[in-house]
């Protein structure tokens, strides 16, 4: 069989993450704990990719209540505007927004951060020097990116709504408490906590799939670029698959 | 060779104590045999230069001897253990006591050249005070001449430096065994000869073993007591270097031109 077949390589290389995640889980509970490298790598992530969570998440929120005015409008609803607004961030375009932006940011620097440490020997050195890098460069970035992301998330939502605020009053006038009364009068503990508990499940993909591709990467400096390419592309797929897996489970568990 | 021989020679090399005793090694990467039964032993103090064309598995061989590739047979004794049965705590503390020169170096390049040296003492003694680890830091800079870079980062050095910088990493747990991977290549001619002076005021000064990785004949025919021909994954020449330049051997001689 031929086995360079486009669909072989395919079901090969998820084979190998498949492989790549099992050894994160056999291996994040046994001793060494790298403490201080976890805490090193959740500031480097939140820190990194706050500044553009927080501006795509603005931006959204007022683009989103501008767009939606007009038809409010029509069926004289306006007044309700902060309340689907407010649904539509919590629970949807915040945390695919967020994630998505993340692995853009946090995703291609992991692939091309390991990559580059993979092909110039450091993580050899880092061997040699008496450390499982695995341990050291994986786990620790893994567990960053899947605790970092649901903050992150919390951050941008309330940034998006602050946004959506500004775009209410923009051609309307409600004054800030009563905008947020009406948000949260609509929302519910089950819209929030399937949103929040997505997104743990973002964050860990975008972090296991950025290290994966750059763990495993070629020799070249081509394939440093490669990783960081393929790991954006690939985590993000994977968070819009993940979505889709969690309205369904939502829905069969009666969260809505 | 006769049981009689083998036992004799055996006699011969414990009363030289050998520090690393290479016997049949094996490894491939799927079709490539890279390494077909290599035999190497190398004497307490010495510096054995290992000669070979770009590919032929050099590289190959000393990452199998430090561990970081599991050979498919063989046995690797340093310090009297066989390091493709060790597991990893094991392996670790055979490491604290081999130093490991990369062919690039390998220099953590987000971290500084301070924080560059303290990762292997960080990481091998568990217990060592912040005092000790400056004054290690220190004088590991003062050995390859570069104090001044303590607060640099990698990407501020030039390719001689790094090379220093690296060598200071390698040497600041004082290793007994040091293995270098090609430390000239890819260097002018001037910076490799303060190279290979470094390497030889380290040998002399803390009384090393080196294994060299090189084809810098400048490099062989200074730093070297003993030369080894790896040809086809195989031992295929030893002796020092006067005496290889002598051979008749075209395989040899193809080295020396
Ligand atoms: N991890 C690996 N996977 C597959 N093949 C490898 C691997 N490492 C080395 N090889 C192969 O082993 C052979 C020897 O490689 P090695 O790096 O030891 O060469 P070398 O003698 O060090 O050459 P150079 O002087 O260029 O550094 C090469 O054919 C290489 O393709
Ligand atoms: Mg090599």
């Amino acid at each position: 069989m031929n086995r360079d077949l486009a669909s072989y390589k395919f079901l090969d290389d998820a084979g190998d993450l498949f492989r790549f995640t099992g050894r994160f889980f056999q291996q994040w509970f046994k001793p060494r704990y790298e403490i201080a490298e976890f805490i090193r790598q959740c500031y480097i992530v939140g820190y990194k990719s706050l500044p553009l969570i927080g501006l795509t998440a603005f931006i959204m929120g007022l683009v989103l209540t501008m767009q939606l005015r007009p038809s409010m409008l029509k069926y004289g609803v306006e007044f309700e505007l902060p309340a689907i607004v407010g649904i539509a961030i919590v629970r949807e375009i915040g945390p695919v927004i967020t994630a998505l932006i993340f692995a853009g940011k946090i995703g291609s620097s992991m692939g091309a951060e390991l990559g580059s440490m993979k092909v110039t020997e450091q993580i050899d050195a880092m061997e040699v020097s008496g450390t499982n890098p695995f341990k050291f460069l994986v786990v620790t970035r893994v567990m960053a990116t899947t605790f970092m992301l649901p903050v992150l998330l919390l951050l941008g939502d309330a940034i998006s709504l602050y946004g959506s605020y500004l775009g209410v009053n923009i051609r309307g006038d409600t004054s800030f408490t009563l905008f947020w009364m009406q948000v949260f009068k609509n929302l519910s503990f089950n819209d929030v906590l399937p949103a929040f508990v997505k997104s743990y499940f973002f964050g860990f993909a975008v972090g296991m799939i950025g290290c994966y591709m750059g763990y495993t990467s070629n020799k070249g400096t081509e394939g440093v670029g490669s990783s960081a390419n393929s790991a954006v592309v690939l985590s993000s797929i994977i968070i819009f698959f993940l979505d889709l897996l969690a309205v369904q489970i939502t829905d069969v568990l009666g969260f809505n | 060779m006769t049981e009689v021989q083998q036992a004799t020679n055996k006699d011969q090399t414990m009363s030289i104590t050998s520090v690393l005793v290479i016997r049949h090694l094996y490894k491939s990467f799927g079709k490539n045999h890279v390494l077909i039964d290599f035999n190497l032993e190398v004497h307490k103090g010495e510096s054995v230069v290992i000669l070979g064309k770009s590919g032929s598995g050099k590289s190959v061989l000393i990452k199998c001897v430090i561990g970081l590739l599991k050979p498919d047979q063989g046995t690797i004794e340093m310090f009297g253990q066989n390091i493709p049965d060790l597991d990893h705590e094991e392996i670790d503390q055979v490491r604290a006591r081999v130093g490991f020169l990369f062919q690039s170096n390998a220099l953590y390049d987000s971290m500084t050249v301070r924080n560059n040296l303290e990762f292997p003492l960080r990481r091998h003694w568990i217990k060592v005070t912040q005092e000790e680890v400056n004054s290690m830091v220190i004088e590991a800079l003062e050995d390859v001449g570069l104090t001044h870079t303590i607060d640099m980062m990698p990407e501020e050095l030039s390719g001689g430096m790094r090379k220093r910088i690296a060598l200071a990493r390698t040497l600041i747990l004082r290793p007994e065994i040091i293995l270098y991977d090609e430390p000239t290549t890819g260097l002018d001619p001037i910076t490799a000869k303060e190279i290979i002076g470094l390497m030889r005021e380290i040998q002399a000064k803390y009384d090393t073993t080196s294994v060299i990785i090189s084809h810098d004949m400048n490099c062989i025919r200074t730093a070297s007591d003993r030369v080894i021909v790896l040809i086809d994954g195989k031992c295929h020449a030893i002796g020092t270097y006067e005496e290889l330049k002598q051979s008749d051997d075209p395989k040899v001689k193809h080295f020396f031109e």
